[in-house]
């Protein structure tokens, strides 16, 4: 199981270093969201799968299984959420500013 | 249980949000912002001198003892950093309410300043490597949103970039933890010292801590720095000095945190890529402050100079080198926002940023322009000013433990700092006058006043040297043996 | 581009109210079961979100003068400071207790001060989610 986790995260971090890779920057979005997954994913597979109950206290179970990956998890999806939603709208006010979602046409600063 | 030592994050925290009840009053929202600061400021200072009298402090949160809560270290060197931080963040808290930016304010600039000032403060107190990733990401969306607040082109261009590099570093951050957590089973910072130590580390943990020197530099701009001239340049003038002395150092200072209490077992291989990084940065940053004629980018370049030289003293790895680092980072933190209030000012006064379009400036705003030469004197490392202690033992430690060519690049590259910061100075300052004095815009005193306080503070620490000695010693003392830290943080009475 | 949404409108009339209550049972039953502030409060907001959907963004704004970011201000502050109130204790940052009372009605309950936290950051996550939505499509 670990080991079809990860590859999963290999096929995740290949599709988004793919969408990183190109010029519109919606696709870029999209890239650093799955890229957060990916990783995400990685994390949880770090910790064990599956190797005990859940982790709250009951009665006639002894095992549970390492609440800590859990709990980074739910934090690192809270930050990446608002990451994402951040630069979700930043990438919508630079289109509207700019007038083009094209990364090439933002390099340097012809403007001044 | 120290509580206080939670201080430095929420007051920050709590006065940030609460101003966002308070958004059609300026007035409550400045003052506010200034009141918390300073009781962070002096709140600090206490903390420090506790810690170097009784020890390393540290706080349970909620009272779960480590290594398994979360947990909150201070030791003299995390401390001096808060108080040098603090009392920065103060200062161009202070500009930036003299300044009166209507429209960022009501746009809540001062609660993301207060949140930047929480996340770096708690960067430099957590105890364990997952809150540290957590401060950073409350550091960097409050910069991200100070970064594109107002919505200027540039700001925003420029932004998308700056963003981009910082969520794939985080990635790669989160990557780190991801394989730590997987090899060692603990993100506490002391415990996985101790399972380090056990393990001798192995091959695999020097490859993870390769792996964090990479997220570390790209956030502190050690070789990495490709993204910070053009960001920097694309703030507003507090906010850019803000940046400038505070973003960088939380890089570093999660360099010398992972790299001394850590990672510290095989320096000839991790400790000489910082070595050589070092050196890379200080001969890029060097070129680039003297290839540029706009005067925020020369500013930023020296930055990353500043970077540059304080990794020597890591890379050198004995006592007198990390003493010089601890020097040179405090100094760095008031000078360099100094430098970047300076450079905001001279904009903002001529309206250009190109070094050779105004000189003279020094007979319109007399004050102004010797500030700016005790900047470039201080930068330069030129005794009695707050920079020569830090680059004096910086280069002690280099050369003791062999590094030559680390010594001369970093004193070359103090050159190309005095050589760049002297051509603007020549140039803008000196010369004919270009601006009659009946034409040129009033430099009010308020907005004079925080430069001045920061140009006697850097006089005030070249001069009191023997004042901070006993601290950046107890600093350097528990960076250099990890089993002071590791007793302090996870011992339970 | 106005379609018609009755359809629509009418289930989320009934549905808004399932799901608030929903997501005030996910919030209580956190303390000893799967739930608690962050979950209840995404469920709390995805009924407001669904009310945006059905209907405009000023008629709910009518309907429920709020503004979410003091919401999402007032998540915070009640969070952190009933962290800070364990201060007042002498116990560490963000302790946590709890008792047992004879309540009227409810008979022996369990208060804990772990509620005051957990409401705070189900408030945030409201007010932060539904800011962000709102913040997103305001344009569009």
């Amino acid at each position: 199981m670990e080991t079809l986790i990860t590859l999963l995260v290999g096929v995740l971090v290949s599709v988004a270093t793919y969408l990183l890779l190109s010029k519109n920057l919606i696709r870029v979005v999209l890239g650093t969201a799955i890229l957060s997954h990916a990783v995400h994913l990685l994390l949880l597979t770090m910790g064990g799968l599956k190797t005990g109950s859940v982790p709250i206290l009951e009665d006639g179970v002894g095992t549970y299984t390492d609440a800590l990956p859990q709990a980074l998890i739910l934090t690192a999806i809270v930050i990446s959420f608002a990451v994402t939603a951040f630069f979700l709208v930043l990438v919508y006010r630079t289109y509207q500013t700019a007038g083009t979602d094209n990364l090439n046409e933002m390099r340097g600063s012809s403007d001044e | 249980m120290n509580n206080i030592l939670v201080f430095p994050m929420v007051i920050p925290v709590i006065t940030g949000v609460a101003l966002l009840f308070f958004r059609s009053y300026p007035a409550v929202q400045r003052w506010s912002t200034i009141a918390a600061m300073l009781s962070v400021f002096a709140i600090s200072l206490w903390i420090l001198e506790d810690v170097r009298s009784n020890g390393i402090m540290r706080l349970d949160f909620g009272g779960w003892t480590p290594p398994f809560g979360i947990t909150f270290v201070a030791d003299s060197f995390a401390m001096l950093l808060v108080a040098a931080a603090s009392f920065v963040s103060l200062i161009c808290m202070l500009y930036a309410v003299f300044a009166g930016d209507k429209r960022r304010e009501y746009y809540f600039q001062y609660t993301f300043m207060l949140l930047l000032i929480a996340g770096v403060n708690g960067a430099f107190l957590t105890g364990d490597l997952f809150n540290l990733f957590v401060c950073f990401e409350v550091m960097l969306l409050a910069s991200y949103v100070l970064m594109t607040l107002g919505g200027e082109k540039k700001q925003l261009t420029e932004g998308i970039k700056y963003v981009l590099i910082n969520i794939l570093s985080s990635w790669l951050f989160l990557l780190g933890l991801a394989y730590v957590y997987g090899t060692l089973g603990t993100l506490n910072f002391a415990q996985l010292s101790l399972r380090i130590a056990e393990a001798g580390q192995p091959p695999i943990l020097t490859a993870i801590s390769i792996l964090f020197l990479a997220v570390f530099s790209l956030k502190a701009g050690l070789v990495l720095y490709f993204w910070l001239p053009g960001s920097y340049s694309a703030l507003p003038t507090a906010v850019s000095a803000l940046f400038a002395a505070l973003l960088t150092k939380v890089g570093v200072y999660a360099l010398f945190r992972t790299f001394t209490l850590l990672f510290y077992h095989e320096p000839s291989i991790t400790h000489t890529i910082i070595g050589w990084m070092a050196i890379t940065t200080l001969a890029g940053g060097s070129l680039g402050a003297i290839a540029y004629v706009d005067i925020r980018k020369i500013a930023a370049y020296n930055v990353v100079i500043a970077i540059g030289f304080i990794l020597v003293g890591l890379a050198s790895n004995n006592a007198a080198g990390i003493q010089g680092s601890i020097y040179y980072l405090v100094h760095d933190i008031v000078i360099k926002g100094l430098l970047f209030l300076i450079i905001g000012t001279i904009i903002y006064l001529t309206s250009n940023a190109r070094l050779d379009r105004t000189s003279g400036l020094i007979t319109n705003y007399p004050i102004l322009g010797w500030i700016f030469l005790i900047t470039t004197l201080s930068l330069g490392g030129v005794p009695p000013f707050s920079g020569f202690a830090g680059k004096l033992m910086i280069g002690q430690g280099a050369i003791s433990s062999g590094e030559y060519v680390m010594v001369g690049a970093a004193f070359l590259s103090s050159l190309f700092v005095l050589y760049s910061l002297i051509r603007i100075f020549l140039n803008m300052f000196w010369g004919e006058v270009l601006i009659p004095r009946k034409h040129q815009i009033p430099l009010p005193f308020p907005l004079l006043a925080p430069l001045v306080v920061l140009a006697i503070v850097t006089i005030g620490l070249g001069l009191g040297m023997d004042f901070m000695a006993p601290y950046v010693t107890d600093a350097a003392t528990v960076l250099m043996n990890p089993e002071v830290y590791i007793e302090g943080a996870l011992d339970n009475e | 581009m106005r379609e018609n949404d009755v359809i629509l409108q009418t289930v989320s009339k009934v549905a808004v109210f399932i799901i608030l209550t929903f997501g005030m049972y996910l919030f209580l039953s956190g303390h000893h079961n799967p739930g608690g502030g962050f979950i209840g409060g995404l469920t709390l907001s995805s009924a407001v979100i669904l009310l945006y959907i059905a209907f405009d963004v000023e008629s709910v704004n009518k309907g429920i003068p709020v503004d979410f970011k003091l919401v999402a201000a007032a998540g915070v502050l009640i969070s952190v400071l009933s962290g800070t109130g364990a201060l007042l204790f002498g116990a560490d940052f963000l302790s946590q207790s709890f008792a047992y009372f004879d309540l009227p009605l409810l008979g022996k309950t369990e208060l804990t001060t772990v509620v005051l936290f957990e409401a705070g950051v189900a408030l945030a996550v409201v007010g932060v989610v539904v800011t962000i939505l709102i913040n997103i499509s305001e344009d569009v």
